[in-house]
């Protein structure tokens, strides 16, 4: 599971960074998307990697603390995907409006 | 009230105020302009309040705010030190200057300028009160969305490009302070920045190096933020493309990397350990450098603003990673000194466009190349004495003193900032080393350049391009501007009562036990 985890944030980051250098304003946004996926699946995997073991304590009585995943990664992640959701549609109007603007989806608003 | 309650008033205050505006509707009506300057307002009493409080408690008190009153390491918490306290009034000042300077006309030149320029407050605020490394990224967003409505404010292409920049480049920061903040989270196991300090005192060797890399990652983020070399290219374009009340404020965002940077290093590497400094020196140097022949090359006055502040970025970064408590508290008194007279100069290049015909800012441009037309005649009334209009000479006054604040000459603060700071660098080790003697090359060659650059832009405005009759200066936009320098020139005159304070401010940023058993100790019972 590590192995394939960390080829997933491997391939996702680096794709993303490709994108992002890209001169297209759709590749660009494209990228950050798929970095935020990556940064998204790095900060989850800094609970340490789990299966079967739930964030959520039901049982009050005996709390065994192995029994159960880190809940804080989860939470960090909710919130950073909320917020990565935010910044990117933030960016797509941007983004329209240099479209609209400029004529052309080039990110310095020149080339055909 | 209670000391802690204090800490969080400046981040409530602006959320009122946000709310308020979007409740009442249309922003761009008169009728709410001074209900709007009332809420700026407010936020300086309270940050007043703040720091007095502070301060009149004693000299390591530490207002600690657990947001839901949660225990320490697991809650949220807001702290407000001294620097917070400081940096917070800085911030509350220049907010409060820019808004009534944007209340004469450029709030209604887009939708919702007020209730952004209040988020961005927020934001502000928050990420220097916070003491929590996740909440710091939460803030670091606020301030940074409500950042990107503010550069489009005023709309147009001129604007939309660089906000596109703009916009990417701090995603991908955004991305690396996620980064940041995980692999610290990993290793740590904690996101409360004093709990981090306690345990990273204690990190195993087969964590260390991680830890060690994300505080690294961060530190990249920051310094996107802060606008140091290499990663300061949308600076320049994006500051001058903002509108001049918003660029005014922008002057502050770059000093948030600054402080973060500060408040991450001391608390967590603290004294003794010189993680990463060495590669800040040499950014801050680089920075430095870049900034002062971009001030230089500058022939417009928005993007000379915009290099003064790569310029004043890079001395900071060379403070911090001086990592002494003198040059610190030099550092404080220079960042407080280098944001007014940055944001008051943003405001006066508003004025001075106004004012200038349009095609003087191409003869300035135009100049550089083809020569000063020296062979004109000159009308001999003219030539005994000009009248310079009222407006042109109180602008021209507060160009000068701005061009001295920010070249660090005297008598100023810039000058007091800059001597502080190297003399206590000299005073720091019993021999200068080389890095002093950088630290000093850097500091007075680049006043030297700022010197040049703003003497030149003085004299093609103020002497080539000016119309004759002078310019018209609407009174709410010059009282902003004539309070940033009235308060640089006050600093002046109190500068020992002044420095006192900064020095116990640093002397507690560099041995941060203080403020660690400040947090641990704040769970209140309410019971």
């Amino acid at each position: 599971m590590e192995l394939t985890l960390a080829i997933a944030i491997g391939v996702l980051t680096a794709s993303g960074t490709y994108l992002v250098l890209r001169p297209r304003t759709f590749q660009v946004i494209i990228g950050l998307s798929l970095i935020s996926y990556g940064v998204n699946l790095f900060i989850l995997s800094m609970g340490r990697l789990r299966t079967d073991a739930p964030p959520i304590i039901t049982d009050k009585a005996n709390i065994d603390p192995s029994q159960y995943a880190d809940p804080v990664p989860q939470a960090l992640v909710l919130t950073a995907i909320v917020i990565g959701f935010a910044m990117t549609a933030l960016f797509l109007v941007v983004m329209l409006a240099t479209r609209g603007l400029s004529g052309n989806d080039h990110v310095d608003g020149k080339g055909s | 009230m209670d000391l802690a309650h204090v800490a969080i008033l400046p981040i409530l205050i602006p959320m009122i105020a946000v709310i308020t505006n979007l409740l009442i509707g249309d922003g761009r009506s008169d009728r709410f302009v001074g209900l709007n300057i009332a809420f700026a307002a407010m936020s300086v009493l309270v940050a007043v309040l703040l720091v007095a409080s502070i301060i009149l408690a004693g000299d390591a008190a530490v207002a600690v705010y657990p947001l839901g009153n949660w225990p320490v390491p697991f809650g949220i918490v807001l702290v407000a030190d001294r620097l917070a306290a400081i940096m917070v009034l800085l911030t509350a000042v220049l907010a409060f200057a820019a808004l009534v300077f944007a209340s004469a006309h450029w709030y209604r030149n887009g939708t919702n300028f007020f209730p952004l320029f209040h988020a961005l407050t927020i934001g502000l605020y928050g990420a220097f009160l916070t003491g929590d490394l996740f909440n710091l990224f939460v803030f670091f967003e606020i301030l940074l969305a409500a950042s990107y409505g503010l550069v489009l404010h005023g709309g147009g292409r001129n604007r939309v490009r660089p906000a596109l920049h703009y916009i990417a480049v701090n995603l991908v920061a955004s991305s690396l302070f996620l980064i940041g903040v995980a692999l610290i989270y990993g290793t740590t196991g904690t996101l409360n920045m004093a709990d981090i300090a306690r345990v990273s005192a204690q990190l195993g060797e087969e964590n260390r190096g991680l830890f060690e890399a994300g505080a690294a990652i961060l530190g990249v983020a920051f310094l996107v933020k802060a606008g140091a070399w290499p990663l300061h290219f949308w600076l320049p374009t994006a500051y001058s493309a903002a509108v001049p009340p918003v660029a005014a404020l922008f002057a502050i965002m770059t000093k948030v990397g600054f402080y973060a940077l500060l408040r991450l290093w001391t608390l967590v590497f603290g004294e003794g350990n010189d993680f990463g400094q060495n590669t800040l020196f040499v950014l801050g140097l680089l920075t430095i450098a870049y900034g002062s022949l971009g001030v230089l090359q500058s022939k417009a006055l928005d993007r000379l603003a915009s290099y003064l502040i790569i310029v004043s970025a890079g001395t900071l970064l060379l403070s911090v990673a001086y990592n002494d408590p003198g040059v610190t508290a030099g550092a404080l008194f220079y960042v407080i000194v280098a944001t007014l007279a940055a944001g008051a100069l943003f405001l006066l290049k508003d004025i001075i466009d106004q004012g200038l015909p349009a095609e003087a800012q191409v003869l300035a441009v135009s100049l550089e190349f083809y020569g000063d037309e020296e062979d004109e005649e000159i009308d001999e009334d003219q030539e005994v004495s000009p009248t310079i209009p009222a407006g042109t000479a109180l602008i021209s006054c507060c160009f000068a003193i701005i061009a001295l604040l920010m070249a660090g000459l005297p008598p100023f603060a810039g000058f007091l900032s800059k001597f502080i700071m190297l003399s206590s660098a000299f005073d720091a080790s019993n021999a200068p080393t080389a890095a002093t003697w950088w630290y000093t090359a850097a500091m007075i060659i680049s006043g030297l350049l700022v010197l040049i650059a703003m003497v030149r832009n003085g004299i093609n405005i103020f002497w080539t391009s000016m119309p004759e009759e002078g310019i018209q200066v609407r009174v709410a936009e010059i009282q902003p501007i004539i309070g940033l320098i009235g308060i640089c020139v006050l600093m002046t005159l109190f500068a020992g009562p002044i420095l006192d304070i900064l020095n116990d401010t640093a002397a507690l940023l560099h041995s941060p036990q203080a403020y660690i058993d400040a947090v641990f100790t704040s769970m209140r019972n309410t019971q």
